[in-house]
């Protein structure tokens, strides 16, 4: 029976704890629902990436009306990838976040913060499981108006700006994807992925679906953030709470991503996507532009969660580059380079969270002596700084090798060139915090800091064990990403 | 080409780019939601729009009537308009908040505290 139902229950069980977790007004209490509901999403989606890897895709109709009239949840290899690595951060930044939001968020309001982070999870899980292009819409916008309260939760008083710039450009993207929607619908007649697909072909010249793909891929383009569209995410990075930010790091884009893989190679094809319009022709080079631009911008912030972001910004460009070469290996890079950025960022975000935790500041200059005053902490930060500058043995090697051959198979030799160089620039970006943190001398009288809490460096060292462990075990990852592209790019007309 | 005929989609179009215009060119936070929330009702108005058929009368089962226009962008509507509904809450108590922190809802006027040290 919760077998059966289990595509159900993915998204239900987190939409349901959320309004409890205001009905009991207690951060403690709400901790409990919210990290029972997050670990059964996790179990929920390792479930049925395991089904998906038996006995191929998953259908299920939810209320049972059968698709196309009812809702259709589909879980195939790259939604049930997608969905572990959601709920599996999920879980991590659950586990991490007591300690850290003691300090950054007030004490009454703990219960709120569960509540969204909550809501924010069921938006993200039901995007990527949904087989209905309108409630891609209706879950985008939970997620998003629960991420900007998470945002405008930080202390900082530009925290509340950062959530109402975030607020107006999500919206306006969103706004895009729902007139990309509507115009599919007017085209076609029909609201369900796969039979939007099967409808599409006779129109696809028509100019209405020729503007609902710009209008999507607009609108997608700002919620991942990717250059020169991305204005919104440093300020909302740096300003939301160090555990939101790590969350919203290793998700909010991501799924943003797979909803522009999901739309151009499922619903309207590669073949219309890539060849009827200039698509890949302007991913690609915005995709190469952003990894240089941001990249070089990251390496003059002051302020380290600003750095990552704008690294967040370049990683963005890495994986819609993969998706710009269209071909299995290129997608294979970018979808695997989507979950090892996850990890490598949230790990990065998580020790920056720890370090603020310690010393309430997250000024590059303020890591000073660092290394030997939370030692555990920073080697965490080295490891995968190290993976983010795509060091062998760590997961970003393994993106970054995927990427280049991509690139080597088109015989596109300057965008190869262009890879390796740009790791060049994360080197400096992560050497700069390196270098202050193990060879500058701290500051006089700052004995009294000490190491991080357990409580947090377990789930830390566990995202950071897995980068090492997905660098080595490519099976993993790397098999079910090919799994995944090699499904989309068949899935073609 | 009957331009006229379709000129809802005109009205969406000018609606549409009215709330943009707004969004982009105001300084004043409220004045950007509402730009935002114009921007919004004119892909409502896209919807209903080509949910009517010609001829067709609101969709309630009648044997008077044999023509009825298509139902389903209306609910899409009404899950969109509460949609509308959340994003404006959200953002009006930011702006709120915003108040309380700066005491402006000048976006200039914000910039300036911010440049001060």
């Amino acid at each position: 029976m919760i077998r059966e139902n289990l595509p159900a229950l993915q998204v239900v069980i987190p939409l349901m704890a959320a309004p409890i977790c205001i009905l009991f007004k207690n951060g403690r209490a709400a901790y409990g629902i919210a990290l029972a509901a997050t670990l059964f999403a996790f179990g929920a989606a390792i479930s049925l990436l395991t089904q998906v890897l038996g006995v191929g895709p998953i259908s299920y109709e939810l209320g049972g009306w059968a698709a196309p009239w009812g809702i259709e949840y589909r879980v195939d290899y790259l939604s049930g990838f997608v969905l572990v690595l959601v709920s599996g951060m999920g879980v991590v930044v659950q586990l991490f976040s007591p300690a850290s939001i003691k300090r950054e968020i007030d004490e009454e309001k703990h219960y709120l913060f569960h509540c969204a982070f909550l809501l924010c999870l069921t938006g993200l899980l039901g995007i990527v499981i949904t087989g209905d292009a309108f409630n891609v819409f209706v879950f985008l916008e939970i997620s998003a108006l629960s991420s900007y309260i998470l945002i405008s939760l930080g202390k900082h008083r530009r925290a509340l700006t950062s959530a109402y710039q975030y607020l107006i450009m999500g919206t306006i993207g969103s706004t895009f994807i729902l007139i990309g929607i509507g115009l599919l619908y007017m085209m076609t007649g029909t609201l369900n992925m796969a039979d939007i697909a099967a409808r599409i072909g006779p129109v696809a010249t028509t100019r209405t679906v020729l503007a609902a793909f710009a209008f999507f891929t607009v609108g997608v383009s700002i919620k991942m953030a990717l250059f020169p569209l991305h204005l919104w995410l440093p300020n909302a990075y740096a300003y939301a709470p160090s555990v939101v930010t790590a969350f919203l790091a290793a998700t909010a884009t991501k799924v943003a991503v797979y909803v522009l893989i999901r739309f151009t190679f499922t619903i309207f094809g590669e073949h219309f996507a890539f060849e009827e319009t200039p698509v890949a022709t302007l991913l690609m080079p915005l995709a190469l532009i952003g990894i240089v631009v941001a990249s070089s911008i990251a390496i003059f912030q002051k302020s380290v969660k600003r750095m990552l972001a704008y690294s967040s910004v370049a990683q963005i460009g890495y994986i819609v580059l993969g998706v710009s070469f269209v071909s299995v290996t290129g997608l294979t890079g970018g979808i695997v380079h989507l979950f090892n950025h996850a990890l490598m960022k949230g790990g990065l975000f998580l020790a920056v969270a720890c370090v603020v935790l310690r010393i309430g500041s997250d000024r590059i200059d303020d890591f000073a002596g660092l290394g030997r005053r939370m030692p555990v902490t920073m080697f965490a930060f080295v490891v995968a700084g190290l993976s983010m500058i795509g060091v062998p043995l760590t997961v970003g090697f393994i993106s970054k090798w995927f990427l280049i051959q991509a690139a080597i198979e088109k015989g596109w030799w300057p965008v190869a060139a262009l890879v390796l160089l740009s790791s060049l620039l994360a080197v400096a970006y992560i050497w700069r915090v390196v270098e202050i943190a193990y060879f500058r001398k701290p500051p006089e009288g700052e004995d009294r800091i000490t190491e991080a809490p357990v409580s947090m460096l377990l789930p830390m060292g566990a995202l950071i064990l897995a980068t090492i462990f997905f660098g080595l075990n490519t099976e993993a990852t790397a098999g079910v990403a090919r799994q995944a592209a090699e499904y989309l790019m068949g899935a073609v007309r | 080409m009957d331009y006229f005929g379709l000129y809802n989609y005109w009205i969406v179009i000018f609606l549409m780019m009215t709330g943009f215009y707004i969004v982009i060119s105001r300084d004043n936070l409220i004045k950007k939601l509402i730009g935002l929330n114009i921007f919004q009702t004119s892909v409502f108005l896209l919807f209903i729009t080509m949910g009517k058929v010609k001829g067709g009368t609101a969709p309630i089962i009648n044997h008077h009537f044999d023509t009825y226009s298509n139902p389903l962008p209306h609910v899409l509507i009404l899950t969109a308009i509460v949609v509308g509904v959340a994003t404006m809450a959200v953002g009006l108590s930011l702006v709120v908040r915003i108040n309380e922190a700066y005491h402006t809802i000048e976006e200039d006027d914000i910039h300036l505290v911010e440049e001060e040290p």
